[in-house]
């Protein structure tokens, strides 16, 4: 085989791996679940099939030339195939989301993915701890999903200003997950609370691996408890970005590689990364 | 109905249609979303010859129809960029422009004569207009002495294609124009980002990690578009526009204000498939028109005498 076909196979192989699209959605509902937190699903074909926990959809907010420029990283808060649906859970924040939270069903919605690196469960696991950060947690939800249909143990941490804004709390429990809600307004959440917890539940239940997202402070504190326990571990990070699929350099974020400290792509490298490769300036 | 032909000619480069991507804005996952050989030619994200990092965070900040951005040229280094990414690139048959950065003339004048080796290259685009590496903003591309310089050292280390990229940020790019066609340039590509910055009321710092960055997008379109205009009276060569374009009727602007070809960049990360909408569109103007050939626009806009038919006769 010639060089210049084998390359062509690498490249057709790599796309069916990736299966990656831009596609228009057709929006189902866009629902508030609190004050600040809106839930939308979207109905696109193909799409919920190949999605993976962990990974993300880059959504055009506004409609052709009005609203922001550049679109949205949201990660995948639920796949649900058999009915085409891809769900996201966003904190209402900034222009973007504003233009999204007035969505309504039957709106369509262009959308680039699924995007980046998921999350991976080791079959040899037999217990994780996740733990969550106010909306960190839509991107954790369908790695609790996974991981509980997999018959494994999950202790879901659930950490928030006050209880109100705790998400996800039944949810995780109807899959049979262990949830330890926290919050700021009751001093539960604070740092070395939070890292006692932490330690308590990984010393008495043979913890495999650790899960976060949603806090720098509570990824530093998870790697160095990841680190002293000799724990794999992984975070899903955020970052601002412009294309979302690996072009444009813009989303890096320095990590600690192979001994070395580099520059990954957020999007293409990550989302997901191993806890211990969290180096923060 | 056979469509009109959209090929134009830059130098003794004949290319399918006039779209190609902006540097930094285009990298190989694109070919997840549209057929490469479906563009007029492939310009890299510019390629140094050692290794370089890149800037630090943020990298990026929004703007009101704008992208500032100051990455600050992360390279692999060209050693790497042929054994790793030209054989991608091997694949296709659409013309590869890689572009070229250095911090002299002699590293410009090296890194095309080790580029010209490959076959895959077609060309090279000289980016001599990068305003987020050092020296608050400065680059080559700011002055005509200096641009002559270095357009002059890459002239004389191959024959390759050679299109200067130019910056915005300078007291004249008619001139700075005038000084690439004068050393031996094949092309000029108008323009680059234009040099600007953010901050963040909160914080009271600067948006970007380098401070000052580039602005890119629909923001800077009527500002490139008219130094377009301004170049296109004066230099013989062909001019490449490229500055917010996002349809085809940006792009129809831009030749008719004497552009041969244009370039998408910021639009590249808000539409993956944004290019080959540019062409359809463009090629449904053309039949809408009654036009046979994409070049009957091209300087539609400047007066007929100055314009178009000095135009016709380059291209000819």
């Amino acid at each position: 085989m010639s060089q210049r076909t084998e390359v062509r196979r690498a490249i057709e192989v790599e796309r069916q791996a990736i299966d990656v699209r831009q596609a228009i959605g057709v929006v189902v509902s866009n629902d508030w679940v609190n004050d600040r937190y809106k839930h939308m699903t979207v109905c696109v074909p193909g799409l919920a099939q190949v999605s993976q926990p962990g990974q993300f959809f880059h959504l055009l907010c506004g409609v052709a030339s009005a609203g922001p420029l550049l679109r949205r990283p949201m990660s995948v808060y639920k796949m649900d195939p058999l009915r085409n649906e891809i769900h996201f859970l966003y904190h209402v924040k900034g222009e973007g989301t504003q233009l999204l939270a007035q969505r309504q069903g039957g709106d369509p919605l262009d959308l680039v993915g699924p995007l980046g690196q998921g999350f991976t469960l080791n079959s040899r696991w037999h217990r994780v701890l996740v733990v969550a950060r106010g909306v960190g947690m839509a991107t954790l939800a369908p790695l609790v999903a996974v991981a509980r249909r997999r018959e494994m143990a999950v202790d879901v941490i659930l950490s928030a200003r006050t209880p109100r804004d705790i998400l996800g709390a039944r949810e995780f429990a109807a899959m049979g997950a262990h949830v330890f809600p926290v919050t700021d307004e009751d001093g539960s959440s604070d740092l070395a609370t939070l890292q006692s917890r932490v330690e308590a539940l990984v010393d008495q239940g043979q913890t495999d691996a650790l899960f976060t997202c949603g806090s720098a402070r509570l990824t530093r504190m998870l790697r160095d408890v990841a680190i002293r326990r000799g724990l794999p571990g992984q975070v899903a990070v955020e970052e601002h970005m412009a294309c979302g699929i690996g072009m444009c350099q813009g989303c890096t974020r320095v990590f600690r590689r192979d001994g070395k400290d580099v520059h990954l792509r957020v999007c293409q490298e990550g989302p997901v990364f191993p806890l211990e490769e969290v180096v923060y300036p | 109905m056979t469509g009109a032909d959209l090929s134009v000619q830059i130098g003794n480069l004949i290319l399918n249609n006039p779209v190609m991507p902006a540097s930094g804005t285009f990298s190989e996952p694109l070919a997840e979303f549209i057929h490469l050989n479906d563009l007029g030619a492939l310009v890299t994200k510019s390629i140094t010859l050692d290794v370089r990092e890149g800037n630090s965070s943020p990298r990026l900040a929004e703007t009101p129809a704008g992208l500032l951005n100051a990455i600050g040229i992360p390279s692999k280094g060209v050693q790497k960029f042929i054994a790793e990414t030209l054989p991608f690139y091997a694949a296709l048959t659409v013309p590869l422009i890689p572009s070229i950065s250095a911090d002299t003339g002699d590293d410009f004048a090296r890194l095309a004569s080790i580029l010209e080796k490959q076959s895959v290259v077609r060309g090279l685009e000289v980016n001599i207009s990068c305003p987020n590496l050092e020296d608050d903003g400065k680059s080559f591309a700011m002055d005509a002495e200096q641009t002559y310089r270095v357009i002059r050292k890459v002239r004389q280390a191959t024959s390759l294609p050679v299109w200067a990229k130019l910056s915005p940020n300078t007291q004249s790019v008619v001139e700075v124009a005038l000084a690439a066609q004068t050393a031996g340039a094949d092309a000029v590509v108008v323009a680059n980002t234009l040099l600007a910055m953010a901050i963040d009321v909160e914080t009271r710092r600067p948006k970007l990690g380098n401070v000052t960055g580039g602005l890119s997008g629909p923001a800077i379109k009527p500002i490139i578009l008219r130094m377009v205009y301004q170049v296109a009276k004066a230099v013989s060569i062909p001019i490449i526009g490229v500055g917010g374009i996002r349809s085809a009727q940006d792009a129809l602007e831009y030749l008719m204000a004497g552009a041969t070809a244009i370039q998408v960049g910021t639009y590249n990360f808000v539409n993956p498939r944004g290019m080959v909408d540019v062409i359809a569109g463009m090629q449904d103007y053309l039949q809408r028109h009654g036009c046979s050939s994409v070049r009957e626009i091209i300087g539609a806009a400047l007066s007929p005498l100055t314009g178009a038919e000095e135009k016709q006769k380059t291209a000819g």
